[in-house]
């Protein structure tokens, strides 16, 4: 469902770019096929609410353009500028506080979205989309007395029932509660099999654009860093800040240096293998890499197996942070850097690890992933990552 | 009971609101949804007739309605009379003394109209007009409905800038409220009490309707 238009990119796809110097300054593009959603994450003030108002037409950029479904919405290049109002663009959006006309019952919000349709058809069609999202029984009721994941669904019932061309979500799950918004992401997933344009999510919810999202798209100062799948992007993040705002550790810097047994990483004392990337980067040059958690093999106490021979590495163990079934392991290396996984608590406790003790690791060639280095980012984030 | 004097009142209040809350909804909208350079000026000289002792505005309006002044010279141009001594005068006076009485309450009630309910609007396809009229109307009503009582009040018992402008003459510009000190200035007690206690009953009547009114929303409980 979209995967393939999104491999090449279409014409039906939605296509933003924005640039601006200020008041907000912008420096974005982004593309999400039919069928797809797109999460824009960051953290706030990173532009992801802005872009999403430029792509309904309440925010116009000084440079920039929008498409979807093949129709220019929006374009400000080279002297050239026209906008399309916000009537005209066919656009759902879920605003975060919902923004329910207050005194119009449910189904009166979801009827005075349908302005497409022949007046009779609106009531029976406005009644489907609040039984589509399991409010029925609730039409007569006031938003103020509805419950907050209730409030949600008739935001979304009259995002829909216009019949979008793109449906924009801006943190929906935002302001109900823990178990509300489990609910409704789930409901989300489920209706999105139904409906086969973009969506847009904006969240500052990591776990949430994991679950949801098929790409992310991920936002710092109103610049697009990076966009691909949750997988490639907590893989391979193209720049140690793309890794920082992803909430990765395991970010260090190293330098190529060349041995006898050929091209190695240099991190410290060691020299590390790495299957991918090194032969594009000039010796002695420094460069940051990373290693997703899931690559560091713990070695088991006195009993060495298979795969172990990969870059091993012995540390000491400075913190253990047991959070229910998982727990969280930092191991310090020799010249200070620290290493951190999780492990399942119980083989914590049948490996006996404790703190300050000496452990080994194998740090897996497929995993180290090679990035260009960014040293005064990582270290401002460094900060960020200590609080 | 001076019954012309009543017939005037009622008259220049009507009237007031008539003319007043249109400009009253426009100017309310304005001031509460954009910004602009002058903007608080703007709000001063609004709220000016509340603070202004009726005398002053009336001094200055009395002066301005004069044949010799340009307003009072371009009226005479355009209608062939004049604007001191007649009803259209007090009317004017009476639009510019209720300025704050319309535009306020109006636009205290339109800046608790969320900005995104506007947005949502837009993006559910309304365009700005239907916006005014299916979103904003019917959740500023209270605010337009109390602006038209004020006004109406107000109106009623405007005595200083009317007694300026327009004198007392009787079947044009004598208002109930003049028509009450004329009374009074003539020792007869009796008919400054009736026409007093008419005024009380309709002004306590026109904010009971405001308020009772204004407690009858289902939708705005919770």
């Amino acid at each position: 469902m979209g995967s393939l238009a999104s491999a090449g990119g279409h014409v039906d796809d939605l296509i933003v770019t924005a640039q601006q110097a200020g008041p907000i300054p912008l420096n974005a593009s982004f593309r999400c096929a039919p069928g797809e959603l797109l999460a824009l994450v960051g953290p706030s003030g990173s532009g992801k609410t802005t872009l999403l108002r430029t792509i309904a037409g309440l925010y116009q950029p000084q440079q920039g353009s929008v498409r979807c479904a093949g129709r220019e919405w929006f374009l400000a290049q080279s002297g050239q500028r026209h906008s399309l109002p916000p009537q005209a663009r066919q656009i759902g959006m879920v605003f975060q506080d919902y923004a329910l006309f207050p005194h119009l019952t449910a189904l009166q919000n979801v009827q005075l979205a349908m302005g497409h349709l022949p007046r009779a058809q609106r009531f029976e069609q406005a009644a489907q989309w609040l039984s589509k999202v399991r409010l029925q029984g609730l039409e007569a009721r006031y938003p103020s007395e509805l419950s907050g994941g209730q409030r949600q669904r008739v935001a979304l019932a009259r995002a829909l029932a216009r019949e979008p061309q793109a449906l924009l979500l801006d943190e929906p799950f935002s302001a109900v509660d823990q178990v509300t918004r489990r609910r409704l992401q789930r409901e989300l997933a489920l209706l999105r099999q139904q409906i086969s344009i973009p969506i847009i999510l904006v969240t500052h919810d990591l776990e949430e654009a994991t679950a949801l999202a098929d790409q992310i798209c991920v936002l710092h100062n109103g610049v697009s860093l990076q966009q691909g799948t949750p997988e490639a992007l907590f893989r391979k993040p193209t720049s140690p800040l793309v890794a920082r705002l992803l909430d990765r550790h395991n970010v260090f810097s190293g330098e190529v240096v060349e041995t006898d047994a050929g091209r190695r990483l240099q991190w410290g004392e060691w020299w590390l293998e790495v299957a991918e990337g090194l032969d594009r980067v000039e010796p002695g040059k420094p460069l940051a890499w990373y290693l997703p958690p899931s690559d560091i093999v713990l070695h088991r106490r006195g009993r060495p197996s298979q795969g172990e021979r990969e870059n091993p590495v012995a540390a000491t163990v400075s913190e253990m942070v047991v959070l229910g079934g998982m727990t969280s392991i930092s191991l310090r290396v020799s010249h200070g850097d620290m290493l951190r996984f999780d492990i399942a608590t119980h083989a914590a406790k049948r490996n006996q690890l404790s703190l300050g003790e000496r452990v080994h690791v194998s740090l897996l060639a497929e995993g180290i992933h090679l990035m260009p280095s960014q040293r005064t980012h990582t270290a401002s984030h460094n900060k960020r990552n200590l609080l | 009971m001076d019954w012309s004097a009543f017939s005037v009142s009622l008259r220049l209040a009507a009237f007031t609101c008539l003319f007043l809350l249109p400009l009253g909804i426009w100017w309310g909208r304005v001031l509460a949804t954009t910004q602009f350079r002058g903007k608080g000026l703007c709000e001063a000289l609004i709220a000016l007739p509340l603070v202004l002792p009726p005398t002053v505005l009336g001094f200055y309006l009395l002066q301005q309605f004069g044949r010799d002044a340009p307003l009072g010279g371009t009226w005479a141009a355009l209608t062939g009379g004049g604007l001191n001594f007649t009803f259209s005068g007090i009317l004017l006076a009476s639009l510019i003394a209720n300025l704050p009485f319309a535009i306020q309450p109006i636009q205290r009630a339109f800046e608790h109209v969320p900005a995104n309910l506007r947005e949502a609007a837009w993006c559910s396809g309304l365009s700005p007009w239907q916006t005014l009229w299916r979103i904003e109307l019917p959740l500023v009503w209270q605010g337009i409905l109390s602006a038209a009582a004020l006004t109406f009040a107000h109106t009623l018992g405007e005595f200083g800038v009317i007694l300026l402008v327009g004198g007392a003459i009787d079947g044009e510009t004598r208002t109930l409220s003049i028509a009450i000190y004329d009374r009074v200035q003539a020792f007869d007690e009796q008919g400054a009490a009736s026409m007093s206690a008419l005024l009380l009953v309709i002004s306590l009547a026109t904010l009971g309707l405001v308020y009772g009114l204004a407690g009858k929303r289902r939708w705005s409980r919770g």
